[in-house]
């Protein structure tokens, strides 16, 4: 036996010890307070900081929150009414605006333009008339309209001057302000997308959330109708339903049944991340825990499945937005969707539907950029949340 | 192997018939028919109307019988290869159809070589260059073309071409060989015409075959036997090439199936507005009208065509992974 053993020989005691001094725990496996901060976050919190690394996201929520907050003042912001036609100024290209007049500081303006029609080529021409400056005016009173159909107002944030024109983005062949049309239509396109993402959100929650509670055959079956409806083309099924709606129908119903159309062939993807997540969450222990208590299957998916995974719901939906905002541009664009007098941005391109406007009057393309811009920002965002959703990866 | 096909191909016959029960039912749902409209119109017109011969129209394509009756009754003909009849060019539905079927499987199958073409450099070096300049550029121009309508993309395009060529791109022939049988100058016009159409389609699915690429193959690359592979000294070339990107092969074919729908939708509005041969213009044309049959055909044929790739890219899958090949029909 080896002198150096730290074991007595054999048969005699071991030496004990015990320190008598409190043994605190923490003082070895201490943590930072910058540590502390973040174990004991709750998840939102953890996600709130997630979600801030990722710059661009952040940068396009509150683009889309700033364009989503104009929707409720659309008519104060615009300078005229979306239905105001100016019959003197029909086409007419957008104007500058100026701020200088030969050299000198004059403020935000435009010159004055003078409509002649061109005998030879029967082309409306629009000349700038140099000499007479129509200084835009700030909240100052401009065409009559009802906020929200309720309050009379005509207090806008911006006008022309008194006896001049301003159409900061040309005017369409009834001479009505694209500018203003472009604002109004924003709430109709902005919304449809919303409303169609809540009819399939509700869909693919309930769908989803059976197959994934119950397995079997339920599941089964809604795997199989998942397949079918994503392996069609989607267009194509949007025309036909759109074709449905009877003509005799008011706008405002359209617009609703076109949400619904959107939505109802757009669950499928919701209802699919729904069931993969109820596939793993049920067999946790508080959903044991909770039938054994007796709970019914709609409060377990309701009150204990769903909060787990709300966060994943909700970037997958923010995706599946632009699908939307895309299709009813599309259905609008052929006719098949939302009718004049109802502005959306789709409506509005029905407008530039032939090769003549994007020769002579490109401005009538502008509801593009609003379009193109939304999507965009609703790609980054939902890539964003998607990156947040899970923030203990 | 030949059970998986077998397997595969025997589940299509169910999905197919739920599809057309489907879209039976969509073009049911309208109040009224093809004849009732007519009647409309031509009452509208001042026209006398022969209503005993109306009803005797209606007899013979069995519009007096239940919808149910009528479903069987249709399907049985597509079946047998009867389309039914369309109404409003009194035309069987094949004749009418003609070359628009073939030529909107020309058109999709092209747009999705070239989604491919163009995807897979893109996706690799986008995976290759995370969060590099160029993979921050290249996402965001794919994303812009997902953003970008396909019909006001067309649109710029007809105008474009008209101002440089001089040309007129519409269409996917030229004019003279409209109703010509196929010979070698029209294949060659029909190519010619195809160029166009199918950048349009193609860049909305584009962007997001290059993000899936992408994704697929980071994670590939952050697994230990790459690792492995640059650590005892792979050129990283081949580190990336041999197996990674073998791997993410196979999500890539599987991809076509999730594809191929989106690329048929945006084929069906970039064809109205550059009025292609294909079947989006007569699909709108035949919705408007309620000519049921013609719809009703057209539809079931671009889900047959999205079905039947489906089922291209499942074998084709199946072929490249010994785990699908193997266990695939008894794990489904």
């Amino acid at each position: 036996m080896n002198m150096s053993s730290p074991l007595p020989p054999p048969g005699q005691e071991m030496g004990h010890y015990v320190s008598a001094a409190p043994f605190d725990v923490m003082s070895i496996e201490k943590i930072s307070p910058d540590q502390e901060k973040i174990y004991l976050a709750p998840q939102w919190k953890l996600m709130w900081w997630k979600f801030r690394q990722h710059r661009i996201a952040v940068w396009c929520g509150v683009f889309l929150g700033i364009l989503y907050a104009t929707i409720f003042f659309s008519e104060f912001l615009a300078p005229y009414n979306i239905q105001s036609r100016h019959v003197d100024h029909i086409y007419s290209p957008p104007q500058r605006v100026h701020l200088f007049h030969e050299g000198s500081f004059e403020g935000p303006f435009v010159y004055r333009q003078k409509f002649t029609l061109n005998m030879q080529t029967l082309k409306r021409e629009y000349t700038k008339d140099t000499e007479t400056l129509d200084k835009i005016r700030f909240f100052c009173t401009g065409d009559k309209y009802w906020w929200w159909g309720l309050i009379e107002m005509e207090t806008h944030l911006f006008c022309p001057a008194k006896g001049g024109e301003l159409f900061l983005l040309g005017t369409d062949r009834l001479g009505r302000d694209m500018f203003s049309r472009i604002m109004g239509g924003a709430r109709i396109s902005l919304t449809i997308g919303l409303l169609g993402v809540m009819v399939s959100f509700v869909l693919g929650i309930v769908i989803g959330g059976m197959a994934g509670y119950y397995g079997g055959w339920v599941d089964m079956v809604v795997q199989r109708m998942i397949e079918v409806l994503q392996s069609l083309p989607s267009i194509p099924l949007w025309l036909a339903l759109a074709a449905i709606m009877p003509v005799t129908w008011s706008p405002l119903v359209v617009y609703f049944g076109i949400t619904v159309i959107l939505g109802l062939l757009d669950w499928t993807g919701l209802a699919r991340a729904v069931r993969s997540k109820l596939f793993s969450l049920r067999e946790e222990d508080y959903v044991m825990a909770a039938q054994l208590m007796g709970a019914k299957p709609s409060r377990i998916i309701s009150l204990h499945l769903v909060p787990g995974f709300m966060s994943h719901l909700i970037a997958t939906a923010t995706i599946a937005i632009p699908t939307m905002i895309l299709g009813e541009t599309a259905l609008s664009f052929l006719g098949l969707g939302l009718r004049p007098p109802i502005t959306s941005w789709g409506v509005l391109l029905i407008e530039a539907q032939n090769i003549n406007v994007v020769a002579l009057y490109p401005w009538l393309m502008l509801p593009v950029v609003p379009v193109v811009l939304v999507i965009l920002a609703f790609n980054f965002l939902g890539d964003g949340l998607r990156d947040a959703a899970d923030p203990y990866k | 192997m030949l059970r998986y096909i077998a397997w595969r191909i025997a589940v299509m016959f169910p999905t197919l018939l739920i599809i057309s029960a489907l879209v039976f039912t969509i073009i049911e749902l309208p109040p009224g028919d093809y004849f009732e409209s007519y009647v409309a119109e031509l009452q509208a017109q001042g026209e006398n109307v022969d209503l005993q011969a109306i009803e005797q129209l209606k007899v013979q394509y069995g519009f007096d019988k239940p919808p149910v009756e009528r479903y069987f009754h249709w399907v049985w003909g597509m079946v047998q290869g009867d389309f039914g009849y369309s109404f409003e060019y009194e035309l069987p539905v094949t004749d009418v159809v003609g070359d628009r079927l073939w030529l909107t499987m020309l058109v999709s199958f092209v747009t999705i070589i070239f989604t491919w073409v163009i995807a897979f450099p893109i996706g690799i070096y986008s995976a290759t260059h995370q969060y590099s300049w160029g993979d921050y550029g290249l996402t965001f121009v794919g994303l812009l073309g997902l953003a970008t309508p396909n019909f006001l993309l067309a649109l710029v395009f007809l105008y474009l071409a008209n101002l440089w060529f001089g040309t007129s791109i519409g269409h996917l022939m030229d004019a003279k060989y409209f109703n010509q049988p196929m010979s070698w100058a029209k294949a060659q016009s029909i190519l010619e015409h195809l160029i166009i159409p199918v950048i349009i389609i193609g860049t909305a699915g584009t962007a997001g075959m290059i993000r899936r690429i992408r994704a697929n193959l980071l994670d590939e690359l952050q697994k230990q036997y790459v690792t492995t592979a640059r650590a005892k000294g792979l050129h990283p070339f081949k580190a990336l090439m041999k197996y990674p990107l073998r791997m993410s092969m196979n999500f890539f074919i599987s991809d076509i199936g999730s594809i191929l729908p989106a690329i048929i939708s945006g084929a069906e509005i970039t064809a109205i507005v550059l009025s292609l041969e294909t079947t989006g213009p007569l699909l709108i044309r035949a919705l408007q009208a309620q000519d049921m049959y013609l719809a009703g055909s057209f539809l079931m044929f671009l889900a047959f065509l999205s079905v039947i790739g489906v089922l291209i890219s499942d074998f084709a899958l199946a072929l490249l992974d010994p785990r699908i090949r193997l266990q695939g029909a008894q794990t489904k």
